[in-house]
């Protein structure tokens, strides 16, 4: 559950078809719970996600963005989940640079058979950027407010 | 603007005791381009498709969302539907509102909300739907079955039996796996040679078989329907063409000190070998660990004594490339190591042995000639102590956490055989529960303890000590509330089994899911049990699970008719959400083939229309949709974006982040 | 060197080695010289110069020059040489329509330092010091005091790949200064970076000059007028808008920039843009190993591999600066 009760972040899980989506699936199944803030996107690999898809979330008000793909070696498409993980590295690392929180970007391999896995990380994200609180830098770094 | 129909599913109870439906299909009735918004008990029942079918004609509809269970569910269900209706099966989309939704939700305002947002993420993805036509792509007729036990030779004689042709790889000099190693089957006690060596013969004499003995998979490319498989023949120093099997050179090697892995090294064999009597094919190979003459350049007498002039110590590894429409896993299984087992002085004694080795203790070609004898001095075992569940069900982390599921049944049936043959000895069975669930399994069980005498104790073992030739055990007795010291001539382990170490490098290779144990993952727990995920890829045997013999031929042929329904098609239908480079944009600069798994990206000279009534020349990338799997690697890596994903364009999937962030 | 880049331009225009010449053409003031395309001597006679400001990367230009009928020199830079092989790379010049002259390079000075001095009227170089006569007067001023951000922190003095050479062939630099900046960045806490780079950024008037001389940025149409991207965007909707700009630019050059320094060389808004770049190529060399853009035709950029062994994307939580 959030720490924060008033603040709900809104956060944007995109999920591997193959793997991550099935694994959610079937947090689903077992009856797991997490919170209604995580709303998945299906792509159908994690190498399908564009950086700019990121940052249009935050653009749009998300407070947080994870990714969850296939465990490396294990991808669908092969590799798929290896040019992500370089992708998202570069780009997370970009983002911190900028004074982003690094907490609000993730990348976490999510099996189908780790339904657990999937809930458990989706709550501890939750959390983890509810401690954050609102996502405003990425909305204010054009404006100064001296 | 589409014309959008959304459906809400209750799926019973399952998604409306969680989620308001009506509230649900009345919001999302308000969102730009819905022109009808319903919500029914069962959308994926024939009354729920016809509901769908008939909105759509009555309706002109030129999109469907449907909320509802996850896409991996029902989404083929829906799309049938609407093609039936005369709509694009691609102009459909889910809203998964029951696995990411009601199921995982408690409180209804919070889910019902949610619902609304996943929602509209589908109403604004659908308006950006194009319909999508699927090509087709041709079927290569040839199956291969990686792995020679009784599951690949089983599946390959029915593919065979069908009248396709398949190649069975064998990593070791023949084909017939673990079941060659064992002495009689539960819980009929029929010898395992009897049964298994006919189909191996059958096998190999099978016109349409072709089996790639002591080889290995080197590489696989390609795709369901055609895959290209590079297989490596390792080297036997043995021409397959010449040799006929007779076995002089594997008398005549002066090297005899090399351990005999089919006797799991009870005894020993030459560094020349035939791995057993009936072994297919029945060739000798050297052993390059142990070979004087291969490792030092001083021996050759095998190739001496060979009349065929077969030996050949310049034999190199070979490489074949073939082409595949279906392949099946079936690389079987190994039992555990001991080694995080020293309680049961496995190490310690050498009359300690695990299951597997007292099959071949009790093997009429066994390194005993079939008598029970202890490893250590060759007297008879007069106190036999059987030990269940050595790695299996095991929450300390050292073994495995499943049920091995053959080790009832085994012990049992050697516990059974002691005291058949050996009617002097006393036989306990250490067990946590007696598992039998199989057509005359808990009848054979019965038979060992009521007729048979053997012992059955429900406790484990805490303790084996070898001491003046006899093994101490100290065990609990849990029923009768006390402890067990039994002064024992020989301990047999039954040792959990694992996937063969072979799987997990192949599973990369066939890009196969596997599970944390590294069984290989099915399609559908239930509903399809002997596929993997990724298409084309089927499971046969213990590499999915572990299994009994009965259940691993089912198995075995059930992934036979999968193939043959597989290879029976002329072609099959291509996933139509293929990548596709704008060629007005494409800059030509090849990062997009750079990151393409399956090669299915070319460039070609192209003319376009320049300034000023001229022509210009550009390079242009061009993908073949065959070849496509459209993961979309290459839409990331294209600078321009030219490169976009058909069904999971870039439009598409903001459009989706724009309704969840809105 | 001056006069015999200049003299090459006429003898390669009048000898027929090429139809045209791809040099840089002398401008209002003596500071600011443009790149510019010559097919005639008397042109060259006129307007050819080559001088401390000659700094424009000619790279770029070739990618459509190099298109056109008949085969045109291009005076190349070791720093221009990067960006001429890592485009050769990405098949967007032809090679054989190319003759490549590459020029030995001591450094560029900024035409920047002179505007801001106001009134400069003539600038004449003396070995190591530059004579600057202006309305206000005469000044000698030491080279170095005026190089180019990009020329004081040198990559390389090499030429890639030439046809001809004028001057000495270089070596590659060690790479130490150049990433001072960024390592200075790194190393403040989160806050400090965001309100360095809420101040920089949020001058950009997204005026797209770093995006068109950029000779990675040499895509047929950019994403960002590409409608379908979903980034499609001429001026700023909101707020966020050039951050999504520069991190977008940034990224899809990742792996390709060769650090040549033009984007902030061109934005009016003197926005330190490199940073961003370097910042990727600092990661890059850092996390997957030494990589040089256009240093040669093969190696594949590090976003176009990958290695089964990668550090994974949490990396970033435990590297570098301190945590927020």
């Amino acid at each position: 559950m959030p720490v924060n009760e008033e603040f709900q972040p809104t956060i944007v899980a995109f999920c591997c078809n193959w793997c991550s989506y099935a694994g959610a699936d079937l947090s689903g199944t077992n009856r797991m719970q997490y919170p209604a803030n995580v709303k998945i996107i299906r792509i159908p690999c994690s190498c399908r996600l564009n950086p700019t898809f990121i940052l249009r979330a935050f653009q749009r008000g998300a407070d947080g963005v994870i990714l969850c793909g296939c465990h490396p070696g294990d991808c669908h498409y092969t590799s798929g989940n290896y040019f992500a993980r370089r992708r998202m590295t570069l780009l997370f690392s970009m983002l911190d640079y900028l004074g982003i929180e690094r907490e609000r970007t993730r990348v976490e391999w999510v099996s189908a058979a780790e339904g657990a896995k999937f809930a458990a990380t989706m709550n501890d994200f939750v959390a983890t950027v509810t401690k954050l609180g609102k996502n405003k830098r990425l909305e204010d770094l054009r404006c100064s407010k001296a | 603007m589409q014309r959008i129909g959304v459906f809400v599913c209750w799926c019973g109870s399952n998604i409306a005791a969680t989620v308001d439906v009506e509230q649900v299909s009345r919001a999302l009735g308000k969102e730009p381009g819905v022109v009808f918004s319903t919500n029914y008990q069962y959308m994926c029942s024939q009354a729920g498709q016809d509901l769908i079918a008939n909105t759509i004609r009555d309706y002109a509809l030129t999109g469907v969302v449907i909320c509802s269970c996850s896409p991996r569910m029902h989404e083929a269900t829906f799309r049938k539907t609407c093609s039936r209706a005369g709509l694009n099966p691609y102009m459909v989309e889910i809203a998964n509102i029951r696995e990411q939704c009601s199921w995982i939700h408690k409180e209804k305002a919070t889910a019902t909300e949610k619902a609304i947002i996943l929602g509209r993420a589908a109403i604004a993805k659908v308006q950006l739907n194009a319909p999508l036509v699927a090509g087709t792509s041709p079927v290569k007729k040839r199956a291969l079955v990686i792995g020679g036990g009784i599951a690949g030779i089983q599946t390959a004689l029915d593919i065979a039996e069908a009248g396709f042709d398949v190649d069975i790889v064998e990593k070791k000099p023949t084909i017939g796996g673990k079941m060659t190693q064992i002495d009689k089957t539960f819980p009929t006690l029929d010898c395992a040679a009897c049964i298994l060596t006919p189909k191996m013969v059958d096998a190999a004499q099978n016109e349409k078989i072709h089996i790639y003995a002591y080889s290995e998979i080197e590489k696989i490319s390609g795709f369901v329907g055609n895959f290209r498989v590079t297989i490596r023949k390792k080297a036997r120093y043995v021409d397959e063409a010449k040799c006929t099997g007779c076995g002089l050179c594997t008398e005549k090697c002066p090297q005899k000190k090399v351990p005999n892995e089919f006797n799991l090294g009870l005894d020993t064999r030459r560094a020349i070998y035939i791995p057993f009597a009936q072994a297919v094919p029945k060739l000798a190979t050297i052993d390059a660990n142990y070979c004087t003459m291969l490792k030092t350049g001083k021996c050759g007498v095998c190739s001496k004594v060979c009349t065929a002039g077969a030996i050949d110590y310049k034999q190199k590894d070979t490489f074949v490339e073939e082409e595949y429409g279906a392949i099946v896993a079936a690389t079987g299984f190994e039992p555990i190591k001991l080694d995080k087992y020293d309680e049961f002085a496995y190490s310690q004694s050498p009359d300690v042995v695990t299951s597997l080795e007292f099959e071949r203790l009790m093997n009429a070609a066994g390194p005993t000639g079939g008598v029970l004898l202890r490893p250590s001095d060759k007297t008879h075992p007069k106190t036999i102590v059987f030990v269940q569940c050595v790695g299996s069900r095991c929450a300390d982390g050292r073994g495995k956490s499943y049920c091995s599921k053959i080790c009832c049944m085994y012990t049992a049936k050697h516990a059974m055989l002691c005291r058949e043959k050996y009617p002097d000895t006393d036989v306990y069975v250490f067990y946590i529960d007696v598992r039998t669930p199989g057509k005359n399994f808990d009848e054979f069980y019965r038979r060992a303890v009521e007729e048979y005498g053997v012992h059955y104790v429900k406790g484990m073992v805490g303790k084996v000590v070898p001491q003046d030739g006899k093994l101490k055990v100290q065990a609990s007795d849990l029923l009768g509330g006390r402890q067990l010291h039994i002064d024992a001539d020989m301990v047999v382990l039954a040792a959990a089994i694992e996937p063969d170490k072979s799987a997990r490098p192949l599973a990369t290779m066939l890009t196969a899911s596997m599970d944390t144990n590294d069984f290989f993952t099915e399609a559908h727990p239930k509903l399809r049990p002997v596929e993997s995920p990724t298409a084309g890829i089927f499971l046969s045997g213990t590499c999915q699970g572990p299994k009994d013999i009965p259940e691993t031929v089912a198995q075995a042929s059930a992934a036979a008719a999968k193939v043959i329904g597989l290879l029976a098609k002329d072609s099959l239908t291509c996933n139509p959400c293929t990548a596709q480079p704008d060629e007005q944009m494409c800059n030509g600069c090849s990062s997009c083939e750079k990151v393409c798994p399956y090669g299915a990206i070319t460039y070609a000279d192209k003319e376009f229309r320049g300034p000023n009534r001229t022509t210009l020349v550009r390079r242009v990338a061009q993908v073949n949709p065959a070849v496509c799997q459209g993961c979309g690697a290459c839409t990331v890596a294209c600078p321009s974006g030219a490169m976009d994903l058909k069904g999971f364009s870039n439009a598409q999937i903001l459009a989706e982040v724009d309704a969840i962030c809105r | 060197m001056q006069q015999s880049v200049k003299e090459k331009a006429r003898a390669l225009l009048e000898n027929g080695t090429v139809s045209r010449v791809l040099g840089w053409k002398k401008g209002e003031f003596c500071y600011d010289l443009t790149p510019s395309v010559f097919t005639r001597v008397e042109e060259v006679d006129r307007d050819f110069v080559y001088s401390d400001f000659s700094g424009a990367n000619l790279s770029k230009y070739l990618i459509s020059e190099s298109k056109k009928n008949g085969k045109v020199a291009a005076f190349l830079k070791p720093c221009d040489s990067y960006s001429f092989v890592q485009l050769l790379k990405e098949h967007r010049i032809c090679r054989e329509n190319v003759y490549v002259v590459g020029v030995a390079c001591d450094g560029m000075c900024d035409p920047r330092m002179l505007e801001e001095k106001g009134g400069v009227l003539r600038v004449e170089a003396r070995g190591d010091t530059l004579r600057v006569e202006s309305l206000y007067g005469m000044e000698d001023v030491a080279r170095k005091n005026l190089l180019l951000e990009r020329c004081r922190v040198c990559k390389s003095k090499k030429i890639v790949l030439f046809d001809e050479l004028l001057g000495e062939q270089g070596k590659e630099a060690p790479a130490g200064d150049r990433f001072a900046e960024v390592s200075k960045l790194e190393a403040e806490t989160p806050e400090e970076r965001f309100a360095f780079w809420q101040k920089e950024l949020s001058r950009c008037i997204r005026c797209n000059a770093c995006r068109n001389v950029c000779p990675a940025c040499s895509c047929e149409k950019c994403v960002f007028d590409n409608p379908k991207s979903g980034v499609a965007n001429k001026a700023a909707a909101d707020p966020f808008e050039e951050n999504l700009f520069h991190i977008i630019r940034a990224f899809h050059v990742a792996g390709r920039c060769t650090d040549c320094g033009e984007c902030s060389r061109v934005c009016p808004q003197h926005i330190p843009l490199h940073l961003l770049n370097r910042k990727f190529i600092k990661d890059i060399n850092e996390l997957y190993g030494p990589y040089m853009a256009g240093s040669d035709l093969e190696s594949k950029p590090a976003l176009l591999t990958y290695d089964t062994g990668d550090c994974e994307p949490s990396v970033v939580l435990t590297r570098g600066g301190e945590q927020a």
